[in-house]
């Protein structure tokens, strides 16, 4: 059963989630009813039999594996070659899972989930090799981290400490009633964002176009904003979802959307629009590329280091989405926004030509905007059909 | 120089702005001074000059948003 598609997963998960919150009013420890809980979805999703409940467990216990040596051996030595070979092993079901489709072999690697949990399972080895994480991690503390149920499908991708510090925290009835409230606000809000605004937009809308528009041009036209729309209001919903869940069960899972039509510029965009995703490639991905280049002083102009890093985050982030033509083109798309408006910015800086002000940051607005939304254009794959 | 005078001076540095040296705790991110690549140019300067090794994954913008707040750290990693 796919998570939060139908009332009866809400229904379900509601039923489960009463003694939970019983528990939290009463300021007792929700950790123990919490495992019972998530095994019981884990198998309310896993167990259709399109979900790849085996390469799951496979996955897992690999991580598991990875994660565990890792760190026994990082309290000893600490070579890059074993810290890249790990990395490496650790994304390798999700290079399989995007490269099987392709030799048209059976896609055995995929399970609902495998982008988002091999991020989560990297990044604990990406803070073992920073000295971060020490002490050995329980197998209780790995699992439960990587299969949170509320956000295993789509995220919103969490980091391992703050999760834990969540995880171990006993909430007074006071803040687990707040944490509840904000939990149940946000589901409701998931509805209607998910349910009623984005379904409205798809079904009224996007499948009626060829009636709506009157020309190729329009068409594509008015399918770039609409789309555009749909994507935000559905992936926000879903969110919203995963996030209200997450509090509910004592966890603060990170948010993904901060008003992203609103950005200013594409970097703002960034800032706001499927953050737990691009945060993530901020800080293990751009940062780390950028430190290496100017600790080993292997390139001296700044302006190349930076637009390198964008490059590479783009073109990864493109096809970590997957290997179409249209992920690809999207991920090339950013990175070329991205440096031009690197150069932009760089030259404003000294030449101050861009007037400031309130028009003028609804004259950004609306660019961005548009920027934005034909990058879903892309991104939605109408284009290449 | 005093530890506090010469986290500020490289703050200031990487920033291209005194300001930080006077509103101490201006929130430097908010304020659109400092980015992800300034950031990374910092965490090498904390390196060079000052000797101390601020792992990338620890730079959370959450505690390390002002200069007083990045002094503070600094002193727990010293």
């Amino acid at each position: 059963m796919t998570p939060y598609s139908s009332f009866l997963f809400f229904i379900i998960l509601g039923i489960l989630l009463l003694p939970t919150m019983i528990l939290g009013i009463m300021g007792k420890h929700l950790r123990y009813y919490n495992v019972f809980v998530s095994i019981a979805v884990l198998a309310l999703i896993f167990s259709g039999g399109d979900e790849g409940f085996y390469s799951l467990v496979i996955f897992t216990i690999l991580q598991l594996v990875l994660i565990k040596s890792y760190i026994s051996y990082r309290q000893k030595k600490n070579s890059s070659l074993v810290f890249y070979l790990m990395s490496l092993l650790s994304i390798m079901p999700l290079i399989l899972s995007k490269i099987l489709p392709f030799l048209a072999v059976d896609n055995w690697a995929s399970f609902l989930g495998i982008s988002y949990l091999t991020f989560r399972a990297v990044q604990i080895i990406i803070e073992t090799r920073d000295g971060l994480i020490k002490q050995q991690l329980s197998i209780y503390q790995l699992v439960n981290f990587m299969l949170f149920y509320p956000t295993i499908s789509s995220g919103p991708i969490d980091r391992f400490r703050r999760f834990q510090k969540d995880e171990e925290k006993r909430w007074t009835p006071e803040e687990y009633k707040e944490l509840l409230y904000k939990g149940i606000n946000k589901i409701f809000l998931g509805f209607l964002y998910k349910f009623i605004i984005g379904y409205a937009i798809n079904t009224y809308f996007i499948m009626d176009l060829d009636h709506i528009a009157d020309g190729r041009f329009s068409y594509h036209l008015l399918y770039m904003y609409s789309y555009s729309l749909y994507l935000f209001f559905d992936f926000a919903g879903y969110t919203l979802f995963a996030v209200g869940v997450s509090y509910i069960m004592g966890i603060r899972s990170p948010e993904n959307f901060n008003m992203p039509f609103i950005s200013r510029n594409i970097k703002d965009f960034w800032n706001r629009w499927h953050m737990s995703l691009s945060f993530w490639f901020r800080d293990y991905v751009f940062m780390r590329f950028v430190f290496l280049m100017k600790k080993k002083k292997w390139i001296q102009n700044k302006m190349l280091v930076s637009n390198l890093g964008y490059i590479l985050l783009f073109l990864l982030m493109g096809v970590w989405h997957g290997l179409a033509i249209q992920y690809i083109v999207y991920g090339a798309y950013h990175a070329l926004m991205m440096t031009a408006f690197n150069y932009f910015e760089t030259w404003n800086k000294k030449h101050k030509r861009w007037p400031t002000g309130k028009t003028m940051t609804i004259v950004s607005i609306v660019i961005t905007f548009h920027v934005v939304c034909f990058g879903f254009y892309l991104f939605s794959g109408r284009p290449f059909q | 120089m005093e530890f506090k005078e010469k986290v500020l001076q490289v703050i200031a540095e990487v920033c291209e702005d005194d300001v930080v040296k006077e509103e101490q705790d201006l929130d430097i991110f908010e304020a659109g001074l400092l980015d992800s690549f300034a950031t990374v140019e910092l965490i090498v300067q904390f390196e060079e000059q000052l000797g101390i090794n601020v792992p990338i994954t620890e730079f959370d913008r959450d505690t390390w948003n002002t200069p007083n707040a990045i002094i503070d750290r600094l002193n727990e990693l010293k």
